[in-house]
């Protein structure tokens, strides 16, 4: 699909999405529901726009820039340490199965595991004042995807590709790299768009639970607890504008990085 | 199309082949025994037999990609191993096998890397065997754009890129619908034909195996022995030859092996 073909394709759900936020404001305005329960999307609005660069300062929190940036570091670096990590485990146990089938059942056991639950754990044992205690919840939530979605693309190469590989000769390194490497690729971009978005909601919880209080998390409790919920809403807005942007990063690397995934429309026959 | 008598060095030699699966346990399984047999240079030889019956094994057995349990296995007069190593066959399966992240040129150049070609000389080759397999203007496609006979050819011309002397098929053509599939069996014939190419084939299907080659070798099944060996000689084969009448009695003495071999015999 060209580039314009796939603008043109995002256009249905542009306008739903518009019709979506009117209808809230529509209703919310209609029944006159109370702010404290629902803002309206244009109160919430006026306070991103006021809370953007600055802040009320009588709750401490930061502007919510600020904040953003903060929480979208978080996520970005957990999610790059998480990925770093699936995938060289992935490699280790596709490379030593005996090593890998020792540990992944503790992967599968990690990830039953509601990893948030950890945060209060992990800010016990990294500290409060740092980033790492809601890096490592990251981390934890991001890895188990990308470990499992990889290693599984890497062994699950038709075995008929394997025996071509066998007859050239070829290494398990050589087979590595030219087979389960290039075969895995695609299992590993569907990983990535899974624990993209998935990174900024573990940091938001994470953040919850403590750390410094100029981050995304703790501006969206301190306002609500204080009855501020549009400026709530607003940091809210802001998290779900940083897991979209890089979901759609997850995306578009996905589209850059399998030409070969991109052309089922025009089969030859 | 030689017909093995004018020719000395045997391009396959099978001399007391036993394959034996899980030995010493449980799931213990002969899947082949005692199994003789030559295939001359030039010469294109169909194993059929019903499923069970080691075929497939009996190919990979010949390729070196499972160990014999018994017996001996001569390709070119070298082991099975050491002809796996200076890469005396090309190889080609059911599923055409193809990389689905590599053009097809890529596709066919891949054994050609891994022999370290340079880049000219793989661009060359891989141009030359499109063109031999009629598929001169899709190297820059990816097989997932072509229709699974352009993959078979895609793959056949793969397994023959680096000109092997051998070529090893287990049910190429399995997958196709029945006019592709003699379309694709002339392809073939006049690909070998041209590039002088011994053929081992597995196959199910009667006329494939009457069609093509110049011996069939029907197995029987549980344990695979080799139940007898069925001689085409039916000269060039042109699209005439499938509806010749010495063409349907080959096809009958075929099928005849295969219902002793159901029946037991």
């Amino acid at each position: 699909m060209s580039v314009a073909g796939r603008l043109r394709s995002l256009v249905p759900a542009v306008v739903v999405g518009a019709v979506l936020v009117g209808l809230w404001e529509g209703l919310v305005r209609l029944f006159d529901v109370q702010e404290f329960l629902l803002p309206r999307p244009s109160s919430i609005a006026a306070s991103l726009a006021e809370q953007w660069s600055t802040t009320a300062d009588t709750l401490g929190t930061v502007p919510l820039r600020e904040a953003g940036l903060n929480t979208g570091v978080i996520a970005v670096t957990g999610l790059l340490f998480g990925v770093v990590l699936g995938v060289v485990l992935a490699l280790i146990a596709v490379r030593f199965t005996r090593l890998g089938d020792a540990f992944t059942p503790f992967a599968v056991a990690i990830n039953a595991t509601p990893i948030v639950a950890l945060a209060p754990i992990f800010n016990a044992w990294f500290g409060l004042t740092g980033s790492f205690s809601n890096q490592a919840v990251v981390l934890v939530v991001v890895f188990f995807p990308v470990f499992i979605n990889t290693a599984r693309g890497l062994t699950e190469v038709h075995p008929d590709q394997l025996e071509l590989m066998r007859s050239y000769a070829a290494s398990e390194l050589t087979i590595l790299r030219r087979v389960r490497i290039p075969n895995a690729l695609p299992f590993f971009l569907t990983s990535l768009r899974i624990a993209a978005p998935l990174s900024v909601i573990a940091a938001i919880v994470a953040e919850y639970f403590g750390g410094p209080t100029s981050r995304l998390g703790p501006v969206i409790t301190q306002n609500a607890s204080f009855a501020r919920y549009d400026a709530a809403w607003a940091a809210i807005v802001v998290a779900s504008g940083i897991g979209l942007a890089l979901f759609l990063l997850a995306v578009a690397l996905e589209w850059l990085a399998t030409p070969h995934g991109r052309i089922d429309q025009d089969r030859e026959d | 199309m030689a017909d093995g008598g004018d020719v000395t060095e045997p391009a396959v030699t099978l001399a007391g082949v036993t394959k034996v699966f899980n030995r010493g346990t449980a799931d213990e399984l002969t899947a082949l025994e005692d199994i003789d047999l030559d295939v001359a240079a030039g010469e294109f030889v169909s194993l059929i037999g019903p499923s069970g019956c080691g075929k497939s094994t009996l190919l990979r057995l010949i390729a070196d990609l499972l160990p014999a349990s018994a017996g001996q296995i001569e390709v070119f007069g070298k082991s099975a191993a050491t002809a796996r190593l200076d890469q005396d066959y090309g190889m080609a399966f059911q599923s055409a096998g193809l990389f689905d992240w590599r053009s097809v040129a890529a596709n066919i150049e891949l054994p050609l890397e891994l022999m370290g070609w340079s880049k000219a000389d793989r661009a060359a080759r891989s141009a030359e065997m499109l063109s031999l397999v009629k598929l001169d203007d899709f190297g820059g496609r990816y097989p997932r754009q072509l229709s699974g006979g352009m993959q078979q050819r895609v793959a056949i011309a793969r397994a023959l890129s680096f000109r092997p002397r051998l070529l090893l098929m287990d049910e190429p053509f399995g997958a196709l619908d029945e006019m592709t599939r003699e379309h694709m069996q002339n392809e073939l014939l006049s690909i070998v034909a041209e590039l002088d190419t011994t053929v081992v084939f597995v196959t199910h299907s009667i006329s494939e195996a009457a069609f093509l080659s110049d011996r069939v070798v029907v197995l029987s099944p549980r344990p695979g022995r080799i139940h007898s060996v069925v001689d085409v000689p039916l000269g060039n084969r042109t699209a005439e030859v499938r509806e010749h009448p010495e063409f349907f009695k080959k096809a009958t003495e075929i099928r005849e092996a295969l219902r002793a071999v159901e029946a037991g015999a």
